[in-house]
């Protein structure tokens, strides 16, 4: 039998990359769009007078409003396979981490299923995004404690 | 009574033999390029159930009441089936074959059960032991994902050596008889692992398990590739099959225009967006209990090799970063 990394060789040969110059592409399109979209909301929100702290939280909801839907419809797993990390990145692509997750675990009940998995994908981004908050945290008040 | 040839081979005695197949598929793979063959679709991909998990077992008892209703038999009749899927510990075959009350014995090996399967039923049956025995197995897409993948609504990319998971069940009913085609011998297959890490290439995975089976056989029994009208490999998909095409040049022999893969038959790979081929235990499974079949029935085969492949992983050992070990188990099925 042939060896290992004789094999691992043979194996690099056959399996077809990825097509990265057209994901690359893809993804700062759609994901751009999706960004944009966020912009228009924002100065459509401020064109009612909305602003501050209320006008920040409103794009946001109404982007993860929109991707919880797409998910739902099985939609936004269409879009997400030509846009890649342009559709994981945005904030749209944690709703559809969660919602995605939410459907799957249903049948398993409220609260084994859902309840204990809607986090599943998306728990090392709450996790390590907590986490990485409270070191710059920290770093933020030594820095200012330090330089006065 | 089966005697063993060589280091790996059992040859069969008394011709266990297939009285009767059944296969039944989702709405994808009826259709692909041979989805005419299968007797049974459904455009439900929940099969009228409540969760995928019970829409496989369904393929499951419907693959075996169609072997059942073309065996001309009763349940009853049956002294023991080996029934196997993906699912964890085995719910696809214990709750789809529940209902029949027959003996059941839960078999593993990924994606090669149905060769697993035969043997085992095959030579049980050659030595006497069991009179009639039924081999069923299925995979479904949407448990698949969710056993080793992703929500299926999670929007993630495949990448292009990545298979897609048959939705699909297959049933055998073996018994020694004349007339009908029959498994002549069996080689059961080692576990090989060669590094492979990327479960999102399983053909790779597989292809040594495959090629270590298949020259097993031949050393064992001494006959070679211009013996045999096709040799059928489970679901090596399209790197996976190329992968093996080297692995053979290697001893100079070209299997290309002897070898078929249940896997890239299943789907039209260019259309039906399945990227390297199709995948699973109902993959090789419904393609034997129909286009092979049926096609060893009109005497377009004689004599095949009928080896499907299974990638031993699971999310667990995935994820501590262990390679992917596999295997591959044969059976020669003749037809006088």
């Amino acid at each position: 039998m042939i060896k290992e990394n004789e094999y691992s060789v043979l194996v690099k040969k056959h399996s077809k990359p990825s097509p990265k110059p057209k994901d690359f592409i893809m993804s700062f399109v759609i994901g751009g769009l999706i960004c944009t979209f966020g912009e228009f909301l924002f100065n459509f929100y401020a064109s009612f007078d909305i602003k501050g702290d209320i006008l920040k939280a409103a794009v946001p909801s109404t982007l993860i409003v929109i991707a919880a839907f797409l998910t739902g419809f099985g939609l936004y797993e269409k879009l997400a396979k030509h846009a890649g990390a342009g559709t994981l990145v945005p904030i749209t692509g944690f709703a559809n981490a969660i919602c995605s997750s939410a459907i799957e675990y249903k049948n398993e009940g409220f609260i084994m299923g859902v309840g204990a998995s809607i986090f599943k994908i998306a728990g090392p981004v709450i996790l390590y995004g907590t986490a990485a908050s409270i070191i710059y945290g920290i770093i933020y008040y030594l820095i200012k404690v330090l330089g006065g | 009574m089966c005697k063993k040839q060589g280091k790996f081979t059992y040859i069969t005695e008394n011709r266990p033999s297939f009285i009767g197949y059944g296969s039944v598929v989702g709405k994808k793979e009826h259709d692909g390029p041979i989805g005419k063959e299968f007797d049974e679709y459904n455009e439900d991909i929940r099969f009228g159930t409540k969760s995928y998990e019970m829409a496989e077992s369904k393929l499951q008892e419907l693959a075996l009441k169609h072997a059942l209703s073309r065996a001309n038999i009763k349940p009853d009749n049956i002294d023991l089936i080996f029934a196997g899927d993906l699912l964890n510990q085995c719910i696809g075959s214990t709750f789809g074959l529940i209902d029949y009350n027959i003996p059941l014995s839960c078999i593993y090996g990924a994606c090669s059960t149905m060769g697993l399967g035969l043997g085992l039923s095959s030579l049980m049956i050659d030595n006497g032991v069991l009179n009639i025995s039924a081999v069923v197995t299925s995979s479904h897409f949407c448990s698949a994902e969710r056993q080793y993948r992703f929500p299926l609504e999670y929007g993630n990319q495949r990448t292009p050596t990545s298979q897609w998971t048959t939705t699909a069940a297959g049933a055998s009913i073996l018994k020694c008889d004349s007339g009908k085609p029959y498994i002549s011998a069996v080689t059961f297959g080692k576990v090989c692992d060669l590094g492979v890490k990327d479960a999102n290439n399983m053909g790779a995975a597989m292809a040594p398990a495959a090629y270590s089976t298949i020259k097993a056989f031949f050393d064992d029994t001494g006959t070679g590739i211009d013996d045999y009208d096709l040799i059928f490999t489970g679901d090596l998909g399209k790197t996976g099959s190329e992968l093996l095409y080297e692995l053979f040049s290697k001893d100079n022999i070209d299997i290309r225009f002897k070898h078929s893969d249940c896997g890239l038959m299943m789907f039209n790979i260019k259309n039906q967006d399945v990227h390297s081929g199709g995948s699973g235990c109902g993959c090789s499974a419904s393609i034997l209990n129909s286009y092979i079949m049926n096609r060893m029935l009109d005497g377009t085969f004689k004599n095949i090799l009928f080896v499907p492949t299974g990638a031993l992983l699971s999310p667990t050992s995935s994820m501590q970063g262990k390679s992917i070990p596999s295997i591959a188990h044969l059976v020669n099925i003749r037809k006088d």
